[in-house]
């Protein structure tokens, strides 16, 4: 039986090593993380990590709670839910012969995917959707022959006014340039 | 004001009103120690092997309260200290580390004595820094103790490349304050939360609190006397909880767990309420989770967040500084009296043999360590190894101050005694400081007595020696049928080696020269190492096997099941 998956988003100070800091936590404390996406934030030395994580209640709470403990963490929230929207990018190769191409065009429509690259016999597909999504789309296109697949995680955001740092209640947090140390 | 890099440390350090650095240089670190000299207020002692400049730091700190430094050079000496950092994170020692890197061009390269030591030092350090631009400096440093002290304490590594110690840059002075706005040491209380725990524990009929360090880093001892007082709960103290009330308070229980006293572990199996307050339900201390403190409801105090559920399962959590919480939490709390639940705990202290120790005339480590409990009247500083010795010395122990007892509990590092010890002793050079030392342990770390020696330093050291490590011995006893695999060793001739070192060494072989080697050591103006030669096949009782639980406690055979 597959494990729940939650989906935290943690404000990182954008400093060398966290993302060491954040990975090896979740090693040394046998959290399973199923994604982990890293980038920018809307402020300046903020960056914002989507981790998928699989277990139990347990599990979920420790590793919010751990990667809170962590010096350069800001903020971390949990929010697997209906009011989220997740999305991950995905680059698929596959091969395309000619008898195929139509069947993979059609398949690539359905998903609202693109075809970004056509060569001879091959073709890149890119795609963007949920987890979910991305596996459908990968298990549509098994039969032609996949022969690379790169996928990014997901990142995460809550719908509406709710999603905004400190879910709008808390008082905005102000990050000062602390001098790059 | 210009300055090199390495004075930029020192005066960072100066301002922190850091008094003593334990270390051993090398060329990493060597323009950091060139400009020792320009800083006489600052002492340096050279240990034997960078671990015992890390647990000296980390005696230091635990006996001073004060953060403990210690410095290394790059490479083995950085990887050196790694055991006494660990051991410092697993007990939360302020300690921080200052380590020489390979100059900033050549990291990277696998240049000579080069080694990531803040890769390696990563998961057992509270934080820790690579200064790559020497203008950081100061800032780094300010963080560095500011992690150390704050909060949950811990160790802090700051890892220095040899070219930001020559460096010179502009130095503006230390700065006030570490600017942290992801840092956030102690949460507010949450005062609805009090309320609720507040009616717990008026609602309890057999209440019981366990004691941890966490008591003792806040310094809320008077806090913890006023609640187990008010509402009369007995306090169990964990191992490094030990003195967080007054040994001979009539609510002082004892110690729980695997060697913990008979008591202790029934009234945690009977309790109604559990009140865990700075402690984090060690294994030591629980067993099997599942079959701990069945019957209790639980109220976990603790200032990090992430001890909370980590290991049992709580039904309210306050976290904050334990002081903080205590000072809401008191005043809501009822005055009560349990006497039937106290009168209960006396009933199973009379009639379980946990501290006696048995008529003999044979030298027994239990006798030793109670009659050095004594003879130190609560007052010494007495510091630990990992082993029998340790548990005979937490089972007897009895102190009304808090801060006298140090060991190294959730890392068990053997060998920390001796070092640890020393750096009790140069943190409070007013007071007698005893290194309890299995002679297992002690060769690991035996060399420090010669640092001891160097810097007269009057630590007394009582070897047990009994040829064995011996609680691997016990184990191999009750669970290997007497296989005895690598646990027995050579030892030296310990008042020989005493007198090689150039410190006094004492021998005791008997009961009644116990108390005069005691006071011989005591009266004497330097290193002491007693060589009490123990029996081989002494256990420690009771024993909760790991994983288990009250009902496989063994208690000690020598005596009846009862004792009445």
């Amino acid at each position: 039986m597959a494990l729940p998956r939650h989906i935290l988003v943690a404000l990182v100070e954008d400093k060398p090593g966290v993302l060491n800091r954040v990975s090896g936590l979740f090693r040394r404390r046998g959290f399973n993380i199923a994604s982990l996406a890293v980038g920018h934030s809307e402020t300046p030395n903020l960056s914002r990590m989507t981790l998928v994580v699989e277990g139990g209640e347990g599990v979920r709470v420790q590793a919010a709670r751990q990667l809170r403990k962590l010096v350069g963490v800001m903020e971390v929230k949990d929010i697997t839910g209906s009011h989220t929207v997740a999305r991950e990018l995905a680059l698929i190769k596959l091969r395309a012969l000619a008898k195929d191409r139509n069947d993979i065009i059609n398949v690539v429509g359905i998903f609202r995917a693109d075809i970004i690259d056509v060569d001879v016999d091959t073709m890149i597909i890119q795609a963007t959707g949920d987890a979910d999504k991305i596996e459908a789309l990968h298990s549509m296109l098994l039969p032609f022959g996949v022969l690379e697949m790169m996928r990014t995680g997901e990142v995460a955001m809550v719908r509406g006014a709710a999603g905004r740092r400190g879910d709008g209640v808390e008082k905005a947090i102000v990050y000062e340039d602390i001098g790059g140390v | 004001m210009k300055l090199n890099g390495s004075q930029i440390v020192l005066e960072c350090l100066k301002a922190e009103g850091v008094d003593v650095m334990f270390g051993l240089p090398g060329g990493a670190i060597l323009p950091f120690y060139q400009t020792l000299p320009e800083y006489p207020e600052i002492r340096h002692i050279l240990v034997r092997h960078e671990q015992g400049a890390a647990m000296a730091a980390d005696g230091y700190a635990r006996s001073t309260g004060r953060v403990g430094v210690c410095v290394a050079t790059s490479g083995p000496g950085a990887t050196n200290l790694v055991t006494g950092i660990m051991t410092a994170q697993m007990d939360s020692a302020p300690v921080v580390a200052i380590t020489g890197q390979v100059p900033r061009a050549m990291i990277g390269k696998d240049a000579f004595q080069e080694s990531d030591v803040t890769g390696i030092t990563l998961p057992i350090t509270k934080h820790n820094y690579l200064v790559m631009d020497t203008n950081d400096l100061p800032m780094v440093i300010k963080k560095a103790f500011h992690l150390a002290r704050t909060g949950r304490p811990g160790p802090v590594l700051v890892d220095i490349p040899k070219d930001v110690q020559t460096e010179e840059v502009e130095f503006h002075g230390y700065p006030e304050v570490a600017r942290m706005p992801t840092y956030n040491p102690i949460p507010d209380v949450n005062a609805a939360d009090v309320k609720r725990a507040a009616k717990m524990i008026n609602a309890a009929k057999r209440p019981i609190i366990i004691a941890g360090r966490g008591v003792n880093i806040s310094g809320a001892h008077a806090q913890l006397l006023e609640l187990a007082e008010k509402a009369q709960i007995p306090v169990i103290t964990t191992l490094l909880g030990l003195g967080s009330i007054p040994g001979s308070h009539l609510l002082n229980v004892g110690m729980p767990g695997m060697h913990g006293v008979a008591w202790a572990s029934m009234a945690i199996d009977e309790a109604d309420l559990l009140i865990g307050i700075g402690m984090r339900f060690d294994d030591r201390v629980t067993g099997n989770v599942n079959l701990f403190a069945p019957n209790a409801k639980k109220i976990h105090i603790d200032i990090d967040e992430s001890e909370v559920a980590k290991n049992v399962i709580v039904d309210m959590a306050l976290v904050s500084d334990v002081k903080n919480v205590l000072d809401e939490l008191n005043p809501l709390v009822e005055r009560k009296v349990h006497a039937e639940w106290v009168g209960q705990i006396d009933e199973w202290r009379r009639t379980h043999p946990s501290l006696a120790i048995r008529e003999t005339d044979q030298l027994l480590p239990q006798y030793i360590l109670s009659q050095l409990n004594q003879e130190s009247n609560g007052e010494s500083i007495i510091v630990t190894g990992v082993g029998q010795h340790q548990m005979w010395a937490a089972q007897h122990f009895v102190s009304d101050k808090p801060g006298r007892f140090i060991t190294s509990g959730g890392a068990g590092t053997m060998g920390y005694e001796v070092p640890a010890a020393m750096g009790a002793q140069v943190g409070n050079p007013g007071k007698v400081v005893w290194s309890i030392c299995g002679d297992g342990g002690f060769q690991m770390t035996m060399s420090e007595v010669l640092t001891m020696v160097q810097n007269n330093i009057p630590v007394k050291l009582a070897v047990m020696n009994n040829g064995f490590h011996g609680m691997v011995r016990q184990w191999q006893e009750l669970f290997y049928n007497k296989s005895y695999v690598a646990t027995e060793f050579h030892t030296p001739d310990f008042v020989k080696l005493a007198d090689a070192f150039g410190c006094m060494g004492i021998r005791v072989t008997e009961k009644d020269q116990v108390v005069p080697a005691i006071r011989e050591a005591n009266s004497h103006d330097g290193p002491v190492i007693v060589d009490f030669v123990v029996p081989v096949e002494e256990n420690v009782y009771p024993f909760i096997p790991p994983g288990g639980s009250v009902g496989s406690m063994v208690e000690d055979p020598n005596f009846s099941a009862a004792m009445g």
